[in-house]
């Protein structure tokens, strides 16, 4: 019975865990907005800037993927 | 049929194609036994070697279309490295070029249906991240000695928040080897996944045709549209890696801020 209460609790800290794709959608999201409209600003200094770009949103990312270790931790570790 | 497949959910599982299997048959998966991950990635060693090696063995002045793919990934490769850790990273880009090239075949090689993807392990890029990881921090202390550690040590902030900044850097450094491994692991599992998904709502037609007429019409043009988007991520998440490897061998070369 205890054992089932641990389970139930990781299945929904996995499942909880997914709010975090939300946080890291708004991240990337905001990165590329800004990249977009400072480029359609500046067409010609774009170019340059697809790298720091990419930069960027794989640091955004890196925080998403957190939330999706903490649920791998969840549903196999604990 | 119907209710075997009520109770069991989805016709399979979308992680089964993630399972690591003997190729010769049994169950033992020992460190010699020859499985799936070995002969994926023995395949992606195979097609670098026939694009970078046999592709341009005519060495021709105007390229034959192999050649200028293979050009095409050196020259594009070549000029980020320079871009982002500087020229004298030039000296590391037999390195990066290798780990790009390894990352981008073996992505490219598990869209095929069928197919394993190496990547989507995160032993394989765990150890593809720690060893960019352990490289750059020795390559730091060798080439700035002791000067390294002013990478954690902000000059351009205000002294009080010096010490509070040194420790975020300090955790931020130690946890760039876990996101690098797990960026590329999981974008690679996750995409995988996703249309392992769709495609057991596919066959939904043949159990039922009220809902599955609907249903499985939109799941392949999903499955489709997914698996464009997939072959985006699986050169992405290869540029990614190599690009935040570059930055990470910025970081060794030139500590200070």
């Amino acid at each position: 019975m205890e054992g089932d209460i641990v389970q139930m609790g990781a299945y929904i800290g996995a499942g909880l865990a997914c709010t975090g794709m939300g946080g890291a959608a708004v991240g990337v999201g905001h990165v590329v907005g800004n990249f977009l409209s400072g480029a359609l600003r500046n067409p010609s200094a774009a170019n340059g800037q697809t790298a720091t770009m990419f930069i960027g949103i794989a640091f955004a990312e890196a925080l998403g993927i957190f939330s999706f270790l903490v649920a791998l931790l969840l549903m196999f570790a604990v | 049929m119907a209710t075997e497949e009520q109770s069991e959910g989805l016709v399979f599982h979308p992680m089964d194609q993630f399972a690591i299997k003997p190729l010769f048959g049994g169950d033992a998966v020992h460190m010699y036994t020859p499985t799936n991950a070995t002969l994926w990635m023995a395949l992606t060693v195979l097609c670098i070697f026939a694009l970078f090696v046999l592709g341009t063995r005519g060495r021709a002045i105007v390229p034959t279309r192999i050649q200028s793919i293979a050009e095409l990934g050196y020259g594009f490769i070549h000029k980020m490295v320079e871009d982002v850790a500087g020229k004298d990273a030039l000296k590391y880009f037999p390195y990066i070029f290798t780990v790009f090239c390894f990352i981008v075949f073996s992505n490219f090689l598990g869209l095929l249906p069928k197919a394993f993807t190496t990547t989507s392990h995160i032993a394989v890029t765990a150890i593809l991240a720690m060893a960019v990881f352990l490289t750059v921090t020795i390559l730091g202390f060798v080439k700035n000695g002791a000067g390294f550690l002013s990478l954690f040590w902000i000059s351009a902030a205000p002294l009080p928040l010096r010490p509070l900044l040194a420790l975020i850097e300090v955790i931020s450094y130690f946890v760039r080897p876990v996101s690098h491994s797990i960026r590329l692991a999981g974008n690679m599992m996750a995409g995988h996944a996703v249309i392992k998904v769709f495609a057991a709502f596919a066959p939904l037609v043949l159990i039922s045709t009220g809902i599955g007429l609907a249903v499985t019409p939109l799941s392949i043009i999903a499955i489709t549209a997914i698996y464009a988007l997939e072959v985006l991520v699986a050169f992405i998440q290869a540029y990614v890696f190599t690009i935040l490897t570059c930055v990470y061998l910025k970081d060794a070369l030139h500590p200070h801020h």
